[in-house]
């Protein structure tokens, strides 16, 4: 067993999620078999590959516009744009912004106190 | 003329001569939904107002005899993870079970630019994770060839309602195989594009870099003309790509990207016939695989050595980035939230418990784990560094071949409740599909013959990087032939 109740219970709780004891306990033996089965990544080599986080890691210059001479994020200058308000499209009026939220005033999203955890 | 069997191009062309008007086949459409849907499940919201706005306004121009643009009238449905000003969207899920989002994804956008008349939103497994739509938190989706069984997933209700003539296209999207494989199910077609080729602004996501939408639809052409429709870059997804759109149905017959298909060459990777391909869906792709021979391609075997590593390795790069696109599901600003509650750490746990179904946690608690502190290292960087093998395998072969062509699915449809407590063993249903969501290579699948149970089985076609052209024209030669 790769997890425990205790691991459950701490990702549990990094991902805001409560469970019930019967979820948690589902979680511990479902989470177990599937890293089980990862486990066979380990079978391979991978000292010296690079990791791949996004297609444009491999082809960025192929169409994404990623300028591979450029160092850092200036490697991605084709998708800034100026800094200005309202630069792409106007920003949502707030009545529509709020729409959507379960509590809110004319102006703000309402949520309890958040001094107490 | 039946109003519920056309393509794009017949139904546009009937409203356009008057034989039809828009309004009439979005009725039809409704009058069909009402009749069948019942039983099947594919739609979850219907937005009439809006369909029949806009059949109005191409029921005008028609009349006033000017051109209609390329999807003129057609009903089409939304997969419901693709947000649609004003009508609500769920992604299947119960934490968005009142959302109505302020403003239309980008594909959806520029179908309805286009002409198409938007019914309705489709059912799908709750933020797209699921194999059989069976994670949908409203209803599963049957799968309309046989009751009994899936449509696949995650866009089972985008592939039902075109099986089943309730929609003439749908819009679907493909993460680890969700348009392909309930394509592969329900014997249409169905298109994931090159990473980066449509826009995924508007897109609710599960896994950004995995993201992808396309259409499912009755033929390879009304594949195209989507794909026409949808690709090309959007300043509001900075990873849409900047390539120029070819005519993707002018390519269908006159190759100017790639070579015509008795010129090609086309690739089968021993690795996708191996051990779990059920006989008959074996025997269906080895057909098709002859009469691509007979259309003259050059046959070529090909390895992709990496595959068996292809599910571990999705599995922990899509949950890794679902667990941070989910935690925007906080109860604060649209999502559900829980009543009675002291703190706010205590609203966003209840909140998130209270909306998310088992296997939404499950992927959650999966990718929090794996990027968290102690085993980011052997677990997501590993997985990240085996994409990359992954999609070297791809590099390889496509230097030897202009596309490969496997079955989509292992086996035909299953059925509803099957793999449902057996969390790997739905995986397993992906298992030939991931790994182009993983390079971010397109692929296709169409429709290469039944079982002796009158279930479809697809065939599926991988291409290069931004080369739909190709496998759309080896996809409609095979269909046409």
């Amino acid at each position: 067993m790769k997890v425990t109740d205790k691991d459950v219970a701490y990702v549990a709780d990094l991902a805001n999620l409560e469970l019930t004891p019967e979820e948690r306990s589902g979680m511990l033996r479902d989470l177990n078999s599937i890293l089980e089965y990862v486990d066979r990544l380990n079978e391979l080599d991978t000292s010296n590959v690079p990791p791949m986080a996004q297609v444009s890691d491999r082809y960025g210059s192929n169409g994404y516009g990623v300028d591979e001479a450029k160092q850092g994020s200036e490697r991605f200058a084709y998708a800034s744009r100026e800094d200005v308000v309202d630069g792409l499209r106007k920003s949502l009026p707030h009545d529509e912004a709020l729409a959507n939220a379960p509590d809110a005033d004319e102006d703000f999203f309402r949520v309890p106190k958040v001094i107490e955890r | 003329m039946n109003l519920n069997s056309l393509t794009i191009a017949a139904a546009r062309t009937a409203v356009q001569e008057q034989k039809t008007t828009a309004l009439a086949l979005a009725e039809a459409h409704y009058a069909r939904i009402q009749k069948e849907d019942g039983q099947i499940g594919a739609y979850l919201t219907l937005s009439k107002e809006r369909a029949l706005e806009q059949a109005d306004k191409i029921d005008r121009m028609a009349a006033e005899g000017k051109p209609l643009p390329p999807l003129g009238g057609v009903p089409v449905g939304i997969k419901d993870v693709m947000s649609t000003r004003g009508v609500r969207t769920t992604a299947g899920s119960k934490s968005l079970e009142n959302y109505a989002p302020p403003y239309d994804c980008t594909a959806v956008a520029r179908m309805e630019a286009a002409g198409a008349v938007v019914l309705g939103k489709l059912n799908c497994d709750e933020f797209a994770m699921g194999s059989s739509n069976e994670n949908s938190a409203y209803r599963p989706v049957r799968n309309p060839r046989d009751l009994s069984r899936v449509p696949g997933g995650s866009s089972g209700g985008s592939a039902a309602a075109v099986a089943a003539d309730m929609a003439v296209v749908t819009l679907g999207s493909d993460t680890g195989g969700s348009i392909r494989q309930p394509a592969s199910f329900c014997g249409v077609v169905g298109l994931m594009p090159t990473y980066g080729r449509v826009s995924r602004y508007g897109l609710i996501a599960f896994a950004s870099s995995l993201d992808h939408i396309g259409p499912l639809t009755k033929t390879v052409k009304d594949a195209a003309i989507v794909l026409r429709t949808i690709a090309g870059r959007d300043p509001m997804d900075a990873t849409s790509a900047d390539v120029p759109v070819p005519d993707y149905v002018a390519e269908l017959e006159k190759p100017v990207h790639g070579k015509p298909v008795r010129e090609m060459k086309v690739g089968v990777a021993k690795e996708y016939f191996g051990e779990g391909l059920d006989d008959e869906v074996r025997q269906s792709v080895e057909a098709a695989i002859d009469k691509l021979k007979g259309l003259g391609c050059e046959i070529v075997p090909v390895s992709l050595p990496h595959t068996p590593y292809a599910i571990p390795t999705y599995y922990l790069i899509a949950t890794a980035e679902a667990s941070a696109n989910l935690a925007r599901y906080d109860g604060v600003r649209y999502s559900r939230r829980a009543h009675r509650v002291k703190t706010l750490s205590e609203m966003y746990r209840r909140s998130r418990d209270e909306g998310f179904g088992a296997e939404v946690k499950r992927r959650i608690m999966l990718g929090t784990y794996a990027l968290s502190a102690g085993y980011y290292d052997a677990y997501y960087l590993k997985a990240q560094k085996v994409r990359t093998l992954l999609t070297r395998d791809f590099d390889e072969a496509f230097r030897k071949v202009d596309a490969i062509v496997t079955p989509t699915s292992p086996t035909a449809a299953f059925r509803l409740g099957e793999k449902s407590n057996d969390p790997l063993a739905m995986y397993l249903a992906d298992i030939y599909t991931v790994t182009a969501d993983l390079a971010g290579i397109p692929g296709i699948s169409i429709p290469c013959g039944e079982t002796k149970e009158k279930l479809p089985i697809g065939l599926q076609i991988l291409g290069k990087h931004f080369d739909e052209s190709s496998i759309l024209r080896l996809a409609y030669a095979y269909e046409q032939a």
